[in-house]
């Protein structure tokens, strides 16, 4: 499998308080890197730090040659937008494309009809008229999935893609990155939503408490806390009478 | 307009006769109004302005960078205040200060929204206090200093007009070619910036085009008006307009309109230009204020 992106030492601190200590791990073509931890440990950061939009502390991401930001489609746990930002959903699925547009100031035909076709993928095909404004937050949720998955091309990255979400729509999001990942694209994932997302993951990345944990699903069942929270879930599941892959 | 009405349904031909009294008294008007040649000067260059004030104000605005705006003016205050004392030309004098304090201000604001915005009152006030004093010590506190701060629409020279024709082109070229972009950087800066698009860089160009506009458009406007010209398109627009593409194209033309509309009223009224087109935006405000309430509860 071809290497994408190598972490190594990666640190991460703000004001000089560290938040991510020495992280060592890669991603390669196909991997479904599931990350996790408590809410303040770090996942969020990482996530920025993967996509440099902030500086790590030490240590370093670096990615392969011949793959670079522009083949990441990415998905931020909160949208810097405001509340009253004119725009339509189809104009914000579009801008998705705007790494591969380079200097074209338009974006051509092929790319309209992609974006309409993520949008149909996420069931909100028929919204993309209205004003994002105007969405129910989980409708403006999967519009800006739609737009990373415009921008994904080798790699998704979703911070907590499921949150405000209803139950069906997180089940064909995830059927959705089964088919994806399947397909060779790498995504990484960070949610609280062991139950039905870590159950199609190749890795976890687990943040917080002692020690920082990667490594496959099953080396971090294996691993106390891992352990533990699987058995928690598990436990879970069987009270609600479906088992966990 | 009642009146006329009821003047068209009772004798429809002196009705005609009158409309076209107004019609050839609005032509008369501004034929005397064009003879001026200052005055063309200053049609050209302010409607220009208000052009690029509108479109780089719903970015501004949106961004929640209005402040920005407002603090460059107070430093165009300075700066020309500055060139009177040394007996210098002002734009050379106003253009270089004023855009290295928009990198300044564009700084302060992206490293904290809230420190931001207090160090960018702190500036625009710090230098508006220092042009006062500047001033008060060289040529006294004369009609000068009153032109600043509310303008002056005898002040436009050819090269403000040659001027504002090339920052009007940069800043259509920026907005045609670059449309996408900046609406990429407007909604989501960081994904903008995820996705490899070079967003400081954006974001500078776009500060340092606002800053020449400012100083531009300060000194027929005035540096406590000039905020109105950046701010004011893009909010009205903003109260009826759903679309980014539309609320930019809906700003620059409201714009426009109103400079036009305000300078042909302050010819009329002898009032100060600047507050004469301020006056109109807010006019224009409510209008499409209520047009927005009116839409919206025609919608529902
Ligand atoms: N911009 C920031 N400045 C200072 N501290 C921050 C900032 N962003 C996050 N933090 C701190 O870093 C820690 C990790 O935050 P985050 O990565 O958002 O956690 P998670 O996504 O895992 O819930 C938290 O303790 C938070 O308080
Ligand atoms: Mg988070």
């Amino acid at each position: 499998m071809e290497r994408l992106m190598e972490c190594h030492e990666l640190s991460f601190a703000y004001e000089g308080v560290t938040v991510v200590s020495a992280l060592d791990f890669a991603i390669n073509q196909g991997d479904y890197l599931f990350v996790m931890g408590e809410n303040g440990a770090g996942k969020t950061t990482l996530i920025n730090g993967l996509l440099r939009l902030i500086e790590p502390w030490t240590g370093g991401v670096f990615m392969a040659q011949g793959f670079s930001r522009s083949d990441i489609g990415y998905l931020p746990q909160q949208t810097a937008a405001q509340k009253d930002f004119p725009a339509g959903a189809l104009e914000i699925v579009l801008s998705g494309f705007l790494p591969t547009c380079g200097l074209r100031p338009f974006y051509n035909r092929e790319e309209k009809k992609m974006a309409a076709s993520a949008l149909r993928r996420l069931g909100v095909h028929d919204l993309r008229n209205r004003c994002f404004r105007e969405l129910s937050g989980g409708q403006q949720r999967r519009v800006l999935l739609a737009r990373a998955l415009c921008a994904a091309r080798r790699m998704l990255i979703l911070d907590e893609p499921t949150a405000g979400l209803d139950p069906m729509a997180a089940e064909g999001l995830y059927a959705l990155l089964r088919e994806l990942n399947d397909g060779g694209m790498a995504v990484v994932m960070v949610s609280h939503d062991l139950h039905g997302a870590a159950r199609h993951a190749s890795h976890i990345l687990h943040l917080g408490g002692a020690e920082p944990f990667y490594g496959s699903l099953e080396e971090f069942r294996a691993t106390e806390t891992g352990g533990r929270l699987f058995l928690r879930v598990a436990g879970r599941g069987r009270e609600e009478g479906d088992a966990i892959g | 307009m009642v009146e006329l009405f009821l003047l068209l349904s009772k004798s429809p031909s002196h009705a005609i006769e009158l409309l076209s009294e107004g019609g050839s008294y609005t032509i008369k008007l501004l034929s005397e109004m064009f003879a001026y040649v200052f005055l063309v000067r200053a049609l050209a260059v302010g409607l220009l302005v208000s052009l690029c004030a509108a479109l780089l104000g719903v970015s501004l605005v949106l961004k929640r960078y209005s402040m920005i705006g407002d603090g460059l003016s107070h430093v165009a205050f300075f700066a020309l205040a500055l060139a009177t004392a040394l007996h210098a030309a002002p734009l050379p004098v106003a253009v270089p200060v004023v855009v290295l304090a928009a990198c300044l201000l564009l700084r302060l604001s992206e490293r904290s929204k809230i420190k931001g915005d207090a160090a960018i009152a702190l500036i625009s006030t710090g230098a508006l206090a220092v042009g006062v004093i500047i001033i008060s010590k060289s040529t006294g506190m004369n009609t000068d200093v009153c032109n600043y701060l509310f303008g002056s629409i005898l002040a436009m020279r050819v090269s403000d007009v040659i001027l504002s024709v090339i920052l009007s082109v940069m800043v259509l070229v920026l907005f045609v070619l670059f449309y996408n972009k900046i609406f990429a950087i407007t909604f989501d800066e960081g994904f903008a910036r995820a996705s490899g698009v070079n967003t400081n860089g954006y974001n500078l160009l776009i500060a340092m085009l606002t800053a020449l506009t400012i100083v531009l458009g300060m000194r027929m406007m005035g540096a406590l008006l000039i905020t109105g010209l950046i701010i004011f398109p893009a909010l009205s627009s903003m109260r009826v307009c759903k679309r980014f593409g539309r609320v930019v194209v809906c700003s620059a033309v409201v714009s426009v309109l109103c400079f036009f509309l305000g300078v042909v009223a302050s010819y009329v009224f002898s009032i100060p230009t600047g507050a004469c087109v301020v006056a109109v935006n807010i006019v224009a405000f409510l209008v499409f204020s209520f047009a927005g309430v009116l839409k919206e509860s025609l919608e529902l």
